[in-house]
């Protein structure tokens, strides 16, 4: 399955070759309308092609992304599809209530985050060790907000707020809640996680 | 030395449009190089200082500096291409007045009493008593001042391209002509071969303006509309009541708000932009527009889709309905591809028709506005998807490869090159000093709009998110000092120019464009000169 680092990954050398593309594609132009030249041919035929690439291109990003991209299909189905963890967490006054002190997942398995906000308007993303983004939403109040997620890598993961809520909103980050594991490890740690919170009711 | 005293009425008052943007502008990057700083980790802010600035930095740029220029432009030019004079002076010399006074409240409203909502506003943070009401009144009594200035221009503008000065001629195709809709019947008849193609009645420049101006006027009335709510709930603050946030769903006003203000971003600036490329073209050529009709039309197809693009910004709501994501997110905004390529195309191959052309510094920035678009507009286009928006909204990516690409380089060099175009006309010929200089401040600001730009676009696909701080984190670091040294060649470029328009100009000519200066002064400048 896809990932979004590798999406990124790929976004960044087609970026750097449609910049470079573009360079010289204007760079030629320029230096070309300074000089004496042959009167253009068949403009109107190079026109249409022109629209017929850009009307290409314009839809045709969408559907290779329809198409290769798993989230998308996850996101428009989502109402439909029954995920094998949920978490309920709610934003107040800048600060996550979580429902478990860590967010325990099973490697594969696919995940619900349904976030409200009890204010402001937040965001709601996870991002890797390195910075980079797995996923994001808007969390607006008074509406449901709702992300199915399959983490195929296990390692910790970040969460923070990445819509502006205010100046105190930068600070909304919890650092390495998320955590994924292979199965074998899942089991392990979802044993411990379950004693720690039944030590906690007790007292 | 520009003598003031020779100066038209148009003219003064587009030199006093131009010279309130450039020292706005001053101010923008002024602010952009104090954020840029504060990435880097310098710590020089409080975050509601920061963030303040933040918010006062797009409207200080956009009204300020952006749409100061552009007006200024636009009432020098629509008289002059229709051969007509202004509808109302006093309501021009009113614009730039109210624009000044309230892009000053609104950066006031930041700077003195730390509002920092940002310029989305987003629904309920303004009226959440985060922010103070003497903060609150004061960004939305500024907001209110600067919608009413555009209404003005509007307003002079739509009577100035209508007013029939006694002639006979009647509304209805003037309308028509205005809104491009004869470029359809031409394109019409050409194809079926029907009737003679007709010579359009306003001038193509005309159109693209009327265009955009429709969308300004909407554009004000959600954003002065949105205004007059804050303004309401901050007097209630004053007074003691504090009123509940909860009468208004937050999802629906993100929707209006988006559509307002997206009608600045998707709606006026490329039909703006299309139009003075336009115009350019055939001012640096010489030629008639190529593919004319096609070109009026596609500033029609413009306006409509401007009007419909807005929920591009709404592709990470989940409960925005999907049909809305994909319609309005993905397919119309796909359209902006289609139109912003036709403009590209038609101003490219307009000059092309016309080589030889010597490399002036109209051309030179005219290209350099064509590329900021070409590489901008893509840009958008990427993230306006389900999936890539997944990963990339709100991420540097956003306000970097996208936004300022389109607002530093796209649109900065093309209202500079108006600018170097327009110079003369103002001027009454009146030289720049340095073609050094001019040089330089295109290639700075080329390198380091593009540079700046780009680095950002990186930045936010490694992760960096727009509209937030890292305090003693430098996992994006060297990005940013990439962006700040780009940013610093901007800055530099800003210096270049307005070094090389002051000295050309002179001081006094520069004052005397606002104020009548006493003799004895004049003489002791003049000695001292």
């Amino acid at each position: 399955m896809i990932e979004s680092s590798q999406v990124m990954g790929l976004m960044k050398v087609v970026y750097v070759i449609y910049l470079l593309i573009v360079f010289s594609l204007m760079g030629m132009y320029a230096m070309k309308i300074t000089k004496t030249g042959s009167e253009f041919q068949k403009a109107n035929i190079f026109f249409y092609g022109w629209v017929g690439l850009l009307v290409c291109t314009g839809v045709g990003v969408h559907i290779l992304t329809f198409n290769k991209i798993p989230w998308v299909k996850w996101d428009i189905n989502r109402a439909a599809i029954n995920a094998e963890r949920e978490f309920n967490i709610t934003i107040a006054d800048y600060k996550f209530k979580l429902p478990e002190e860590r967010l325990l997942i099973k490697k594969g398995d696919m995940v619900r985050f349904d976030i409200a906000s009890e204010d402001h308007t937040y965001g709601f993303g996870v991002f890797r060790e390195d910075g980079s983004m797995v996923f994001q939403m808007q969390v607006v109040p008074g509406s449901r907000n709702d992300i199915v997620w399959k983490f195929e890598s296990p390692g910790a993961y970040s969460i923070r707020s990445t819509e502006y809520s205010g100046p105190k909103g930068s600070a909304l980050l919890v650092k390495n809640v998320v955590f994924v594991a292979t199965e074998k490890e899942f089991a392990r740690l979802d044993k411990e996680l379950r004693q720690k919170q039944d030590i906690y009711k007790r007292r | 030395m520009l003598q003031v005293s020779g100066l038209n009425q148009l003219q003064r008052l587009a030199l006093r449009f131009a010279v309130i943007s450039l020292l706005f502008y001053g101010l923008t990057i002024l602010e952009g190089m104090i954020m840029r700083a504060h990435q880097i980790n310098f710590n020089m802010l409080d975050a509601d200082h920061y963030f303040a600035m933040m918010g006062a930095h797009p409207m200080v740029g956009i009204f300020g500096s952006s749409f100061m220029l552009v007006f200024g432009a636009f009432y020098f030019l629509v008289p002059n291409l229709m051969n007509k004079e202004i509808y109302s002076q006093r309501l021009a010399e009113l614009t730039w007045i109210l624009m000044t006074a309230g892009v000053g409240l609104v950066w006031l409203s930041g700077f003195v009493f730390r509002y920092a909502a940002l310029y989305t506003n987003y629904w309920p943070l303004p009226v959440s008593g985060e922010f103070s009401p003497m903060a609150l009144g004061t960004f939305a009594v500024g907001n209110i001042i600067i919608m009413t200035g555009v209404f003005v221009f509007c307003y002079n503008i739509f009577a100035t391209i209508f007013h029939r000065q006694g002639e006979q001629k009647p509304m209805a195709p003037m309308l028509a002509s205005a809104f491009g809709i004869d470029g359809f019947i031409n394109i019409y008849r050409r194809v079926m071969r029907k009737g003679v193609e007709k010579e359009p009645i306003m001038p193509l420049p005309i159109v693209a303006i009327f265009r955009g101006t429709v969308d300004t006027v909407l554009d004000a009335l959600v954003l002065g509309g949105i205004s007059v709510v804050f303004l309401f709930h901050a007097f209630y603050s004053f007074m003691g009541t504090s009123l509940s946030a909860g009468w208004f769903d937050a999802l629906l006003y993100k929707n209006i708000y988006w559509w307002g203000l997206d009608l600045i971003a998707d709606g006026l600036v490329l039909i703006y932009v299309a139009g003075t490329w336009y115009l350019l073209a055939t001012i640096i050529s010489g030629k008639k527009l190529f593919m004319q009709n096609i070109a009026r039309a596609a500033l029609l197809v413009e306006l409509i889709v401007s009007w419909n693009v807005w929920g591009h910004h709404l592709l990470s709501d989940q409960s925005q309905p999907m049909w809305m994501k994909i319609l309005s997110g993905e397919m119309v905004t796909a359209f902006e591809l289609i139109t912003m390529g036709i403009a590209v195309f038609v101003t490219l191959m307009t000059l092309w028709q016309a080589r030889p052309l010597p490399m002036t510094p109209a051309l030179k920035f005219l290209l350099g506005g064509v590329l900021g678009f070409s590489l901008g507009v893509p840009a958008g286009i990427i993230q306006a998807d389900l999936g890539m928006n997944r990963i990339l909204h709100n991420t540097q990516w956003v306000i970097g490869a996208h936004a300022h690409m389109q607002l530093l380089v796209g649109l900065g060099m093309t209202l500079y090159a108006a600018v170097y175009a327009l110079f003369p006309m103002l001027t009454n010929d009146v030289k720049l000093k340095s073609n050094a200089l001019t040089n330089f401040h295109f290639w700075a600001h080329l390198i380091g709009g593009i540079g700046m730009s780009a680095v950002m676009g990186f930045a936010g696909m490694d992760g960096m998110l727009r509209r937030t701080v890292y305090p003693g984190d430098t996992t994006f670091q060297s990005e940013m000092i990439a962006a700040a040294f780009f940013g610093s060649l901007i800055v530099a470029a800003y210096l270049a120019m307005m070094y090389n328009i002051i000295s050309s100009i002179g001081v006094k000519g520069l004052v005397e464009v606002f104020v009548k200066l006493p003799e004895k002064m004049k003489q002791r400048e003049s000695t001292a000169l």
